[in-house]
């Protein structure tokens, strides 16, 4: 009769430890995917804040809020000027005449003429949109290119 | 010049891809059972790389003493089982005619 | 020969289109010679690609202007090299140089394992055919490269785009390409694994050199393509999380994920779902990386408007991921774990976490990349994040990877032993921590996150070297051999360790670049004359004098200007040094414009001064005002238009010629103030010496063992007798 109840004791403390591991793998499991769905939802809820809207020169003229960034993209328009370290060009839109007016301080990417496709992170400041530090990148012409073209 | 670049081109295909095609070149096997031996031949291997490593991280001070010859008969163990499943394998091969 | 290439590209197609038949019929049907037929159906297709890309690119090399896409981007004065290379940087050519890597790589591979992974070659096969017809289908039904230029022919071609000529720039496309039709491999012998139920030990055995070889090209293109960025372009950067930079760094990212829970799955049976979900995403992520560059989908510097390729590419990726998720979920009762984990004090742990932060840095990428297109579909307007976004998640999870890597080597496998491990931290740990003080008393503080940075790379090595160490006195003890001998034969026997540590070791060395090179490198741009000074951190720059001269190519023509300065560069006491800049201007073929004028409204490319160094790299590059030199060219077109009527070309070469000559003297005898961009970047260089020493360390860990192979080879034997013995003479 001892030895019966020794048995089931036994028995009784294997069940305990198959079950304290699955908990624990449990609890791991638990942990684990709390952490990714904390760093996804801190990853969406800060990319929707610290992000810049793209627009066109058209849309840029009629929402353009001042103080808040936005990024640019559309095409320089013939007739920029440098004065010091500073370039005054017009954007205008992929396929219109709309045009707005932006200063850049820094230098030019190499492919950056009239006519090429750019991209710039701008700032509306009175009248005129400031180019931030380092944002404006030209974009190749129309033939496709395996390399990239320059940033600024 | 340019037909001729073409036709070789074409001749070269068909040939290569035709070769085995050839009748008197099939083989029979028994796939499943070249598959399987294969697969535990690899097991085997993976198992060998263990009970090395297992050794050499005792050897660096990863492993206690204690501990590595718990997992080294552990290892071991598990390389005689894939052992016996390999000649399991070599047994039911077909015997010669 | 347009037709003959044209003809080639029909017969690849064809050649990929039979062996698909071929490879299932042999699949379902378990016949052996349709599946060698299937295979041979790939080395006809890589054949027939081979002689497509020859007849191209002979017609590159002789400057052959009936081929429209030759008289598009290369011309009679590019250098012989770049004509060659300049056949992929087309839409056109790159396709063809994409199909034909596919080709010869899975060539390759299906060769080497024709003996092996028997039910799963014709499956495999008839997946990578897939792709082949795939990319087949777009250059003859869609972009041919073989299309005829419109009469006249025209004398000269456009030329190569500047930015190109540079010898990285032309290795860059083959070998990302490498990478990614080699990261295929992997994923159609995974699908193949999943639909004939043989996910075991053996796939994983030739899945593993498909990968890390995929991985060690794929690393190696992207270290190509930031070097250059580095030196050959104006802006001094190396990186900028452009989305198609992003692209090729995704699948990079999975591929070392997998690297690691192989190991878990060859040894404990665990991770089978999340290892062949890893290598069939890293296979979408390649396609995906091929599709971006060349799709108009996300604002990017190498994205180029719409383009019609556009859709058959989304529709293959979309294909491969239904085809992944079904095979998955089916398959999934099969992919049922062997083993649990023992205890989280284990090398499975660690690499199991190591393999979590992987994921989850490839996540931010992903999110980082597409955000323009989630966010349209969220608010209806686009919107970007930039660097800033991407590196405040990206630094504290690549500060923890690094953390892992050190501990990862020191623990063992299954359940390492508490005491041992606390021990074997200690001393490394010790060694960091000094390395963060000495920094800091030395000076070296403004960036907390590169601090610390530096003290975990310096916690990595130290255990890395110590590893070497007790490996070398354990192969002494065992063996009795000298150091030298014991450190060679401790690598020849543990490859894949001392490899994968040497990885690590270059791993370190590139972050430790990265960390100081950006949160200590000074960078302006200024305007100065010659003789004027620019302080850049603890140097001087001094623009000493103008250069301006003409160039000539081979055939006589005259190819660029080069407008540029010479700047010496020292620090308080210390020896100068001289870069030399200069900015190239290369003629348009626009005939609306004056040939002079034509020289200053085509493509201009930096040529950047700079002189790297083990401790820093000076770099200084100039942009000069043309425009005072308006009125000059002006004056210039105008005579030549006067005079140039009656001139033969070879006269009207020379004037032009006499022309530029003087409008180049002009520059450098008066030169107005300049544009530069002044940059010193500390321990730069030291991103391309861990780049080198992480693709030694994969040769190391990935070269095949001589006993392996030639058991492989006695096995190959002994399969022929069994096989032969049983066929009745």
């Amino acid at each position: 009769m001892g030895a019966r109840r020794w048995r089931s004791g036994a028995r009784r403390v294997r069940n305990t430890a198959r079950v304290d591991v699955s908990r624990k793998r449990r609890i791991r499991f638990v942990v684990a995917l709390s952490a990714a769905v904390l760093l996804a939802v801190a990853l969406a809820y800060t990319s929707f804040s610290a992000s810049s809207e793209a627009k066109t020169p058209s849309q840029l003229a009629s929402t353009a809020q001042i103080g808040k960034t936005y990024q640019l993209t559309g095409k320089v328009v013939a007739g920029y000027t440098q004065v010091g370290n500073t370039t005054y060009f017009r954007v205008r839109d992929r396929s219109g005449a709309a045009s707005v007016p932006v200063s850049y301080a820094g230098s030019l990417p190499d492919p950056f003429r009239a006519g090429r496709e750019v991209v710039i992170d701008v700032r509306k400041v009175g009248g005129t949109y400031v180019g931030q530090k380092d944002s404006l990148v030209t974009k190749c012409p129309s033939k496709f290119s395996a390399a990239p073209t320059k940033r600024s | 010049m340019q037909l001729l670049v073409i036709l070789l081109v074409l001749a070269g295909a068909v040939l290569v891809v035709a070769a085995p095609l050839r009748p008197g070149r099939q083989r029979e096997e028994d796939l499943e059972l070249a598959a399987r031996r294969a697969a535990l031949d690899a097991a085997k291997e993976a198992k060998y790389r263990e009970i090395r490593d297992a050794e050499m991280d005792f050897r660096t001070g990863k492993l206690s003493d204690a501990d590595w010859r718990v997992t080294d008969r552990a290892l071991r163990a598990e390389a005689v089982e894939l052992l016996r499943q390999l000649d399991d394998v070599d047994g039911r091969a077909e015997p010669l005619p | 020969m347009l037709v003959a290439g044209q003809a080639c590209l029909i017969i690849a197609l064809a050649c990929a289109v039979y062996g698909i038949g071929a490879s299932l019929y042999a699949a379902t049907q378990g016949q052996r010679a349709w599946a060698v037929s299937g295979r041979r159906a790939v080395y006809a297709m890589a054949g027939a690609a081979a002689v497509a890309m020859l007849i191209l690119e002979f017609a590159y090399y002789r400057s052959d202007f009936s081929f429209a896409l030759v008289a598009s981007n290369s011309s009679t004065t590019t250098p012989g090299f770049y004509r060659l290379t300049a056949m992929w940087s087309s839409q056109q050519g790159s396709l063809l140089l994409w199909l034909f890597l596919l080709g010869v790589w899975s060539s390759v591979i299906l060769f080497a394992t024709r003996h092996k992974l028997r039910e799963l070659q014709p499956w495999a096969t008839a997946i990578l055919l897939g792709f082949g017809a795939f990319f087949a289908s777009l250059l003859v039904f869609g972009e041919s490269p073989f299309g005829r230029s419109p009469s006249p022919i025209p004398s000269e071609g456009v030329g190569l785009e500047p930015l190109l000529r540079n010898p990285s720039m032309m290795i860059h496309p083959p070998m990302l390409y490498s990478g990614y039709t080699m990261m295929t491999i992997p994923f159609a012998f995974a699908a193949a694994a999943l639909i004939t139920r043989k996910l075991d030990a053996e796939w994983i055995r030739s899945t593993r050199p498909f990968m890390l070889a995929a991985w060690a090209f794929l690393g190696f293109g992207i270290m190509l393509g930031a070097r250059w960025s580095f030196s050959e372009l104006g802006w001094g950067g190396y990186w900028a999380w452009d989305p198609v930079e992003n692209a090729s760094l995704m699948p990079w990212l999975t591929g070392t994920a997998f690297l690691h829970s192989v190991m878990i799955q060859e040894r404990r049976g665990m991770l089978k779902i999340w290892n062949v979900s890893l290598v069939l995403a890293s296979g979408i992520l390649a396609l995906l990386g091929t599709f971006l560059v060349r799709s108009g989908v996300l604002s990017s510097i190498h994205a180029f408007g719409a383009s019609t390729l556009g859709v058959p590419f989304v529709l293959l990726i979309g294909a491969m991921i239904v085809l992944s998720i079904a095979l998955v979920v089916r398959r999934a009762p099969l992919l049922k774990t062997e083993h649990r984990l023992d205890s989280l004090l284990s090398r499975e742990a660690i690499f199991l976490l190591n393999n979590l932060v992987l994921v989850a840095l490839c996540f931010v990428v992903f999110w980082g990349t597409f955000f323009p297109l989630i966010s349209e579909a969220v608010t209806g307007t686009q919107s970007a994040v930039g660097p800033p976004w991407f590196d405040r998640y990206i630094v504290p999870l690549a500060l923890v990877l690094v953390l892992l890597t050190g501990i990862g080597p020191v623990i063992a496998w299954r359940r390492a032993t508490a005491a041992n491990l606390r021990r074997n931290l200690l001393w490394p740990a010790l060694a960091g921590g000094v390395l963060v003080l000495a920094l800091a008393l030395a000076g070296v503080s403004g960036s907390a996150t590169a601090l610390a940075l530096f003290g975990l790379a310096g916690f990595v090595v130290a255990v890395i070297a110590l590893e070497f160490y007790r490996g070398v006195r354990a192969r002494r003890a065992m063996a009795g051999e000298a150091v030298p001998v014991a450190l060679v034969s401790l690598v020849q026997r543990n490859r894949r360790r001392y490899g994968g540590y040497l990885v690590h070791v270059g791993v370190m060395v590139l972050f430790v670049g990265v960390a100081a090179s950006s949160s200590f490198q000074a960078v302006h741009d200024v305007r100065i004359s010659p003789h004027q000074t620019a302080k850049i951190g603890s140097y001087t720059f001094t623009y000493v004098r103008p250069t301006a001269s003409l160039h000539a190519a081979a055939n006589g023509r005259l190819e660029k200007i080069s407008l540029g300065a010479i700047m010496r560069v020292r620090r308080d006491g210390g020896a100068p040094v001289t870069l030399d800049t200069s900015k190239d201007y290369f003629p348009s073929q626009d005939p609306t414009l004056g040939p002079v004028s034509r020289f200053f409204d085509g493509e201009a490319t930096s040529e950047v001064g700079l002189k790297t160094g083990a401790l820093r790299d000076l770099w200084a590059a100039v942009n000069p005002d043309t425009s005072r030199l308006a009125p000059i060219i002006r004056q210039g077109d105008q005579v030549f238009t006067k005079n140039g009527a009656g001139l033969t070309p070879g006269q009207a070469n020379l004037f032009l010629a006499e022309a530029l000559k003087g409008l180049t003297a002009s520059y450098a005898k008066n030169p107005p103030p300049a544009t530069f961009r002044l940059l010193v970047s500390p321990l730069v260089t030291w991103i391309w010496v861990g780049g080198l020493l992480i693709l030694f360390g994969a040769i190391v860990a990935g070269w095949p063992t001589p006993r392996g192979m030639a058991r492989r080879v006695s096995a190959a034997y002994a399969a022929r007798v069994g096989r032969e013995v049983r066929v009745p003479a």
